[in-house]
């Protein structure tokens, strides 16, 4: 018998439509997966039973209406879900429980998915690595002892590790892209505002937004076209027509203008990622696509203004996490003051502590005009590059990080290095547009690469027909050996 | 302290001193849900009972602007003459306690939805224009309950959330009676609006008051001190009165004044230092992320503005007018709404002098004993209107209608039944009151010789003796008029 848990999400779920297999079945060899993939760490809460139960009711009165019928999906413990524990991977929120569901995940649930388990991730998805969990770091499957990126490290580890058919992330500064990058699967960061952040553990207000991971980049339009819809519950969230990614998808790219930023080629960057830039040009141009060399001359700036502007918006939104309603409650202090202190010292790891402190230091009076309103002013710019560009491209593309993954501890004390990760994935959130990362070869290790590719707002539909284009052209052929049931 | 040609000023040892005063008056907005979730305002409900996932800030949770409150701002800022801004933002106040939940306040910092503006005042010595500096939107707090428990402090949520109009007046009230002017004006005026209902008891006006003094003459301003969250007028006042006296003490023993937040204490009558200006919270204000800039409809003001009532001040030129008013007179009967149409109603029917004063007079004195409001009064304007008839008509006297009025008051009864039961009516036929004032001259023959040679002053006794026989119901205008002939 073939192994359901090696499909694409579109082969399953074409597999339940013809009832060829029950979703019971399908949920089985997952949660079978989940129990022998304990050493990967990509789990934070396991809902075997309750999947188990789920996939019995969607056999029993099969429903085939929704985009994902019968299908069971892990998605970050950064998503709030009904009556299941949400802990955004920190001490701080250990036995939360909320009461209600996030939007993202409400939409995949009416379209006949349900949950299979809570992944791990950063704490408050602050990471680039998966190293800032508390409940411990997550290893990459391709390779032992290796980083699978971050913040949404336990989605990327465990698609990779075909622990869930699929799964969604969110993304801040890259922590959709580059977890994908580094797992060899695709990852897409939406539009601003395409994805309801309503139910979402916040990061940063103004650049956090919820996204498709997946093994293929039909499965990514598929879980995309789930996830998306106006959300009256979100101030910022935007109200048009839901597109169907999924039927539009084509591999005609024919007459496309493709740019390529000259500020993404930065020094000391692997050989092998400037090669493989040059193969997806050359899979573009093929298929009829020009490629038009252009500038985005503020890039340099995009990294010192996103860690003004994230954390300066994380020290605000972390504020309610004070022991006072619900979480973590430290026992001792004398006064009011005192139990915020304990709690917050107790709670926090340190990669939280050291963004709340820059964030509550760039608004500080005397410091917010040199570093918040200057860093708008910047993002603006940046913002305005991007829009110059695109009156003469239809999409950019890019390498989605200078490096392949890493060794576990290697950048863990040196944060400069880390924050580095995310030199080519920082500038779309900044400017609120969409970005996706498709795997497209292999560093000189044998460990997976991925090109990006950024596009106008609302331009998904764009990405994905050319990261359709760039995946069909690598032809790649995940092998993972699956050390870690060994 | 002197209160010379109406000037308010402190006299200290070394001379007299002017003092300058700013309020930030807290106006709770009259809607039925919060400004950021769909939680209910009602108020006295039992603690966190009116609380959602948003007003405890939850994780994930989102603020959504409710619109209403956007309007009812917007009226206001109309209401107050002044610039209303379509384009406004909010932002985060970010400070920590334990009934903020969410550790930020949503408020308005650089970018207020209303901008200047000004509101009249009647002053016993005239009118005083009083400038506003701004009016913002921002969410109130919940509540620290600290006096249920030694050890613990309680939190009620209930009033977390709840939509508030921060109302800043510019430096330029100058005396406690012009405080107790402004903020009345204001509730007023917001309360013709239906924007703030006004009830200082359930706090939903309340003023933080900045006060500094200046030698009189001088036109530098002083430094302030603000005295925070105080709930009535008549504090506001005395805590003006005390603190500036205090800082004029101070100044002229030498020192200087510590720019500070201090607290009135309301049993001591004096206002302590709360904290000092290094001690002061940065509250590290930046634009919420999770809410756009409010960009107003284009076409929404000027809707708005069509549809506001008519308000206090040109209600007053209106009753000065149309109904020859004093001024005074005006002022009183349109400082309430309810007032001003209870006294609209009763002069549909009934004279307009007469009806001014029975509710000046006597009305609001009955009104105040029993501490109620003209809509909760006994009488209502139909009733007063036929009272006041019934004097006009002469079907009884001013001194019968008196009596009426205090049957009135206590059981709200219809005026003319009320004549009736008691008999009150006014005899006002000639010949019966002849007939009772003959027999009184017969039977009184000496007095009417004493008044004839000249005692004038018998002349209340015939007609004390009238009243009397007529059990007080003789027009006293008609006996005068025959008794003066008869004794002629």
């Amino acid at each position: 018998m073939t192994d359901l848990t090696k499909n694409s999400l579109n082969e399953n779920v074409n597999l339940i439509r013809q009832k060829k297999i029950k979703s019971e079945e399908l949920t089985l060899a997952f949660v079978e997966n989940i129990k022998k993939g304990k050493k990967l760490n990509s789990f934070i809460t396991e809902c075997n039973d309750a999947a188990i139960a789920s996939a019995k009711n969607f056999d029993k009165k099969p429903n085939f209406d929704g985009l994902l019928p019968g299908i069971p999906i892990a998605v970050k413990d950064l998503f709030c879900t009904n009556a299941v524990k949400t802990t955004a991977a920190s001490k701080m929120l250990e036995n939360f429980v909320p009461t209600y569901e996030s939007t993202v995940t409400g939409n995949l649930w009416s379209e006949g998915a349900f949950l299979l388990g809570k992944l791990n991730c950063d704490e408050y998805a602050m990471g680039s690595s998966n190293e800032t969990s508390f409940f411990g770091n997550v290893i990459n499957p391709i390779k032992e002892n290796t980083v699978p990126g971050g913040s949404s490290g336990g989605s990327a580890s465990a698609l990779a590790a075909d622990l869930t058919p699929a799964t969604i992330g969110t993304d801040t500064g890259g922590s959709i892209r580059q977890p994908a990058s580094f797992t060899g699967t695709v990852g897409l960061k939406p539009t601003y505002g395409l994805c309801s952040r309503w139910g979402i553990v916040a990061f940063a207000s103004s650049l956090d937004q919820a996204g498709p991971m997946t093994k293929t980049v039909s499965d990514c339009a598929l879980m995309l076209e789930a996830m998306v819809g106006f959300d009256p519950k979100d101030s910022t969230s935007i109200n048009k027509k839901k597109e169907n990614y999924s039927k539009n998808l084509s591999q005609n790219i024919k007459g496309l203008k493709i740019g390529i930023p000259k500020e993404y080629r930065v020094d000391g960057m692997p050989k092998e990622i400037d090669d493989l830039w040059e193969k997806g040009k050359k899979f573009l141009k093929e298929e009829g696509a020009e490629i038009i060399d252009i500038s985005l001359p503020h890039t340099e700036y995009a990294l010192p203004t996103y860690y003004i502007v994230a954390p300066a918006e994380a020290s605000s939104n972390l504020a309610r996490y004070d022991g006072v309603k619900y979480g973590y409650r430290s026992s001792k202090g004398a006064n009011l003051i005192e139990m915020y202190e304990h709690t917050r010292s107790e709670a926090f790891g340190d990669e939280v502590k050291r963004r709340i402190l820059i964030g509550t230091y760039v608004l500080s009076s005397g410091y917010y005009d040199a570093y918040y309103l200057k860093a708008q002013k910047v993002r603006q710019l940046i913002k305005n590059d991007f829009d110059s560009a695109f009156n003469n491209v239809d999409a950019i593309l890019t390498p989605s990080t200078p490096s392949a993954t890493f060794k576990i501890g290697e950048k863990k004390d040196d944060p400069i290095s880390m924050y580095l990760n995310d030199i080519f994935t920082v500038p779309t959130n900044l400017a609120g547009i969409p970005a996706m990362s498709v795997p497209a070869g292999y560093d000189k290790n044998n460990l997976p690469l991925g090109l990006q590719l950024i596009g106008k707002p609302l331009g998904e539909q764009t990405l994905l027909n050319i990261a359709y284009v760039i995946e069909s052209k690598s032809n790649l052929k995940q092998n993972i050996s699956k050390w870690w049931e060994k | 302290m002197s209160k010379d040609n109406s000037k308010y000023l402190v006299e200290g040892r070394t001379g007299k001193w002017e003092v300058v005063i700013g309020l930030e008056v807290h106006a709770q907005v009259s809607s039925n849900s919060k400004l950021f979730s769909g939680s209910s305002t009602k108020f006295g409900a039992e603690p966190n009972t009116q609380v959602s996932l948003v007003d405890s800030a939850f994780p994930g949770m989102l603020p959504v602007i409710n619109e209403f409150c956007v309007q009812q701002a917007i009226k206001t800022g109309l209401g107050l003459n002044a610039k209303i801004n379509s384009y406004s933002v909010f932002d985060r106040k970010n400070y920590f306690y334990a009934d903020l939940p969410q550790g930020y306040q949503i408020s308005q910092y650089k970018n207020p939805i209303v901008g200047e503006g000004e509101v009249n005042l009647d002053l016993l010595s005239g009118s005083k224009k009083v400038g506003i500096e701004r009016l913002h939107l921002e969410q109130d707090a919940g509540k620290s309950i600290h006096d249920l428990d030694p050890s613990n402090t309680f939190v009620d949520l209930n009033r977390s959330g709840v939509a508030l109009m921060e109302i800043v007046s510019k430096p330029e009230l100058s005396s406690p009676e012009e405080v107790n002017a402004y903020v009345k004006k204001l509730r007023s005026i917001m309360r013709y609006l239906g924007t703030c209902d006004g009830n200082m008891q359930e706090g939903s006006l309340r003023a933080d008051v900045n006060v500094s003094v200046r030698k009189e003459g001088e036109k530098s301003l002083g430094t302030r001190c603000e005295i925070k969250n105080v709930n009535s007028i008549k504090f506001m006042q005395m805590a003006i009165d005390y603190e500036a006296k205090r800082q004029v003490d101070l100044l002229e023993s030498g020192e200087s004044i510590n720019q500070e937040t201090r607290l009135f204490d309301i049993k001591k009558n004096e206002t302590r230092s709360m904290r000092s200006k290094e001690d002061a919270h940065d509250y590290r204000y930046f634009p919420d992320p999770d809410l756009l800039p409010l960009n107003l409809e284009k076409g929404l003001i000027e809707k708005i503005k069509k549809e506001l009532p008519e308000l206090p001040d040109q209600k007053k030129v209106r009753f000065i007018k149309d109904y020859s008013l004093s001024p005074y007179e005006a002022n009183v009967l349109v400082s309430e709404k309810e007032v001003a149409a209870y006294f609209e109603e009763v002069i549909i029917s009934a004279d307009k002098k007469l009806a001014t004063n029975w509710i000046i007079g006597d009305l609001f004195a009955s009104l105040n004993e029993k501490n109620i409001s003209i809509s909760e009064s006994p009488i209502k304007a139909k009733q007063m209107a036929n009272l006041i008839n019934s004097i006009s008509s002469g079907l009884i006297s001013g001194r019968a209608a008196k009596e009426v009025f205090e049957i009135m008051k206590e059981t709200g009864g219809d005026p003319v039944k009320i004549i009736d039961e008691k008999g009150l009516k006014q005899k006002s036929d000639p010949k019966e009151l002849e007939t009772i004032i003959d027999k009184i001259l017969a039977d009184n023959k000496e007095k009417v010789d004493q008044y004839k040679s000249g005692k004038d002053k018998l002349f209340g006794f015939f007609v004390g003796q009238v009243m009397k026989i007529s059990e007080g119901t003789a027009n006293p205008q008609l006996v005068n008029d025959i008794l003066k002939k008869k004794l002629k």
